[in-house]
């Protein structure tokens, strides 16, 4: 059996504990053998992005180390895992030590769909959901990694589940990590065009795979006072999606 | 032309208000993105002629001395002059030069953003030429008074309505409001000028080393007319636009119009091969090339090489979706958009550009359709990074960054952190669910509510369902 070492990204660990008990659902019905190591914190995107790549560094080699006896180390993030995969060994270019280790990393690490899809060879779920939904394609998980049929295959075999395809679901819905707090009045803008295409799918929930996106688009529905339903993709998928969704209160 | 870079938050937010510039820029890169999706489904080696196209620019960049040296030679062969222009300013005097010499007094033009880069027009102007932009677009920006807003579609924030209003103003009555009368309204006043201009500029899409050829493409054949029926053609292009053979044209032809307009191929193809010889029936009778430098050799075998593969098409903006909610003159400069962000910083510096390599969500949709797969997202990232180095991004952010690092390197404490964030914020939203204001968060609670936790975080959960 898989050893697999769950990647808690940090939306997850402090806003969405349920997605990340989904993930492992998920990867146990796979038949992986699911551990999360407690020495993690953050993949060190936001240092990155903002810059500041010694702090990615820093962050980087704790991750590396903290999941180097895996067989595989995955995530619920199409955005953290394309760091892992991608940006690790850019980060530790012309580093003697460190840079095997962070290739190393980098071919064991997947995002969480595509690594039960394309790895596991998991081609349905045994999971119910009622309702209309539509999907999200968050930028890093679909231009990084890939990450576009994966989710609809799964999804296609959930019972009672309606897929609806919005318009420009490949376009970015304006969260960006800290552009969003940047730019708002953009970022404002780009979340209502995304918003706007959802609402004419008639669809009642959306779903995505990645948390930033998603609150984002929560956020911004429940400011409009909109009741649409939204969930990470592995909820619906690991047949946890009974509760509240994101932004919604009590569960 | 002006750096209003500085600007561009305050920009940004008037032009967000602005509903016909919405309506304006909503329309036609609809119309360029479809377009452009549906051809490259119909050519299956797309993807591979994109690969080609990086590769023999990266061949061109590795050699580019050589290929400048046979580009020159190649010219002076074929009875041309080349002028090399280190910046701007050398640019422009070089062009003042000639016309001074051939006493022009009416000087048409084609597009060229070269043009705008160096600021051509204003010093035209100032020495009394009259200055005619033939590009449609050009020409009604140049009406309006207005840099321009996008690299192919220069006047794509004007509707039609205000295109109507212009012509009204500066041609006098009757108001045309239909497209086709529009141009063809233009049409008749600038075909007078071609025949008055005593030298007509234009842009170079590609220089041919083999050939000394240099070429543009347009869909109005008002290059043509500006480059053949003035007595002097001056072309004026960027040192990297040089490509080794005609061969090699063919392969960029087929890249450039799909990724710029969503056309097979642009109406107008045209070569310049030094001025008119014996026996030709038309064509200038002298034929320059200004190579303008202006900051390009700076970016050789650095970090931003890859940005000199550009072919100015325009795709990464048209796939934008902030360019799309701003639009171009938020940028504050002559390149807007994705590889606008990544030039104008490194042309008129990083302190007056903090915000357009942050301006971005590195969404990579412009590093998708990019015809030369220039990694724009990469090399924005690389901008914040020497920004971050330079201590130019604010300190505010720099403290943050700060602070985050010290808790998230350490796990125990992260978590910890974690663990009183996860209790209060889900206090804070109570019953709801969500917050509507959060100090320090006004950023993302202006717009949005910040869903609360759900109250305890993963990682504690998980330990307590493993003991
Ligand atoms: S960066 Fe790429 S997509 Fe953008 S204008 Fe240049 S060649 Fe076109």
């Amino acid at each position: 059996m898989p050893r697999v070492g769950l990647f808690a990204t940090c939306l997850m660990n402090l806003f969405r504990p349920t997605v990340g008990f989904a993930a492992a659902r998920l990867l146990e019905d796979a038949g992986c053998t699911v551990e999360v190591p407690m020495a993690q914190s953050c993949c060190g995107q936001p240092g990155y992005n903002s810059g500041d790549f010694d702090a990615a560094r820093a962050l980087a080699k704790q991750v590396i180390t903290a999941f180097e006896g895996f067989d595989y180390v995955v995530g619920p993030s199409g955005s953290c895992m394309a760091t892992l995969r991608h940006d690790y060994p850019k980060l530790f270019e012309g580093d003697p030590a460190w840079r095997p280790r962070a290739e190393a990393l980098a071919a064991r690490s997947h995002e969480l769909l595509s690594f039960l899809t394309d790895v596991c060879g998991v081609s349905k779920v045994a999971a119910a959901y009622t309702g209309t939904v539509t999907y999200h394609d968050s930028c890093s998980g679909l231009r990084g990694l890939g990450v576009k049929a994966q989710p609809r295959l799964l999804l296609g075999s959930v019972e009672g589940l309606q897929l609806t395809e919005m318009q420009d679901a490949e376009v970015c819905c304006g969260f960006g990590g800290t552009f969003c707090v940047k730019y708002p009045e953009i970022s404002g803008r780009m979340v209502d065009d995304k918003l706007a295409n959802v609402a004419a799918t008639g669809a009642d929930t959306l779903l995505g795979g990645d948390l930033g996106c998603l609150m984002n688009m929560a956020g911004r529905l429940r400011r409009q006072g909109s009741t649409l339903k939204v969930f990470h993709t592995a909820e619906v998928l690991a047949g946890m999606a009974t509760g509240g969704g994101i932004g919604e209160g009590e569960r | 032309m002006d750096v209003s870079s500085p600007r561009f938050k305050e920009k940004a937010v008037i032009a967000l208000a602005n509903p016909t510039l919405r309506q304006a820029l909503g329309q036609s890169r609809k119309g360029f993105v479809n377009k452009r999706a549906e051809l490259v489904a119909a050519l299956p080696e797309f993807e591979a002629l994109r690969d080609q196209a990086r590769d023999v620019k990266n061949h061109v960049l590795e050699n580019l001395d050589h290929y400048l040296e046979r580009f020159d030679s190649a010219v002076t062969a074929a009875g041309g002059h080349v002028h090399w222009a280190r910046d701007a300013e050398e640019a422009r005097n070089i062009i003042l030069g000639i016309c001074e010499r051939v006493q022009a007094r009416t000087i048409t033009k084609g597009k060229s953003m070269v043009s705008e880069e160096v600021n051509l027009n204003a010093a035209l102007e100032e020495r009394g030429y009259t200055v005619v932009e033939t590009d449609l677009g050009e020409y009604i920006i140049q009406l309006a008074k207005e840099p321009p807003s996008h690299i192919i579609a220069p006047a794509i924030h004007k509707t039609k309505e205000q295109v109507s209003d212009l012509f009204e103003a500066a041609h006098g009555g009757p108001r045309k409001t239909t497209v086709a009368d529009l141009v063809t309204e233009a049409r008749l006043v600038l075909r007078d000028k071609y025949f008055k201009a005593d030298v007509g500029i234009t842009g170079g899409n590609y220089l041919v080393a083999e050939t000394g050829s240099s070429i543009i493409v347009t869909n109005e054949g008002n290059g043509d007319l500006t480059q053949t029926l003035a007595k002097v053609h001056i072309v004026t292009s960027g040192i990297e636009r040089i490509v080794p053979t005609l061969e090699d044209v063919s392969l960029f032809l087929r890249i450039l119009a799909r990724s710029a307009t969503g056309q097979e191929t642009e109406t107008y193809t045209t070569l310049s091969t030094g001025p008119r010889r014996p026996g030709d029936v038309d064509g200038p009778e002298e034929f320059h090339v200004v190579l303008v430098d202006n900051g390009r050799s700076k970016m050789l075998g650095g970090k931003f090489q890859d940005m000199l593969r550009c072919i100015r098409c325009g795709a990464c903006m048209n796939h934008c979706p902030v360019y799309g909610a701003v639009g171009g003159h938020a940028y504050g400069w002559v390149y807007p958009g994705p590889m606008g962000s990544v030039l104008t910083p490194l042309f008129v510096g990083l302190d007056a550009t903090y915000d357009l390599p942050n301006a971005c969500t590195l969404n990579g949709r412009c590093q998708s359709v990019c015809p030369v797969r220039i990694p724009l997202p990469e090399l924005l990232r690389e901008l914040r990074h020497q920004q971050h180095q330079r201590g130019i991004s604010p300190p505010v952010q720099r403290r943050a960054l700060g602070v985050w690092r010290f808790v998230a390197e350490r796990p125990g404490l992260y978590q910890f952190a974690n663990r009183l964030a996860a209790r209060a914020l889900k206090s804070l939203g109570g019953r709801e669910g969500r917050l509507r204001h959060l100090p320090f968060a006004g950023g993302w609670t202006a717009l949005r509510d910040l869903p609360a936790p759900e109250g305890k975080t993963f990682l504690e959960l998980w330990q307590a369902r493993k003991t």
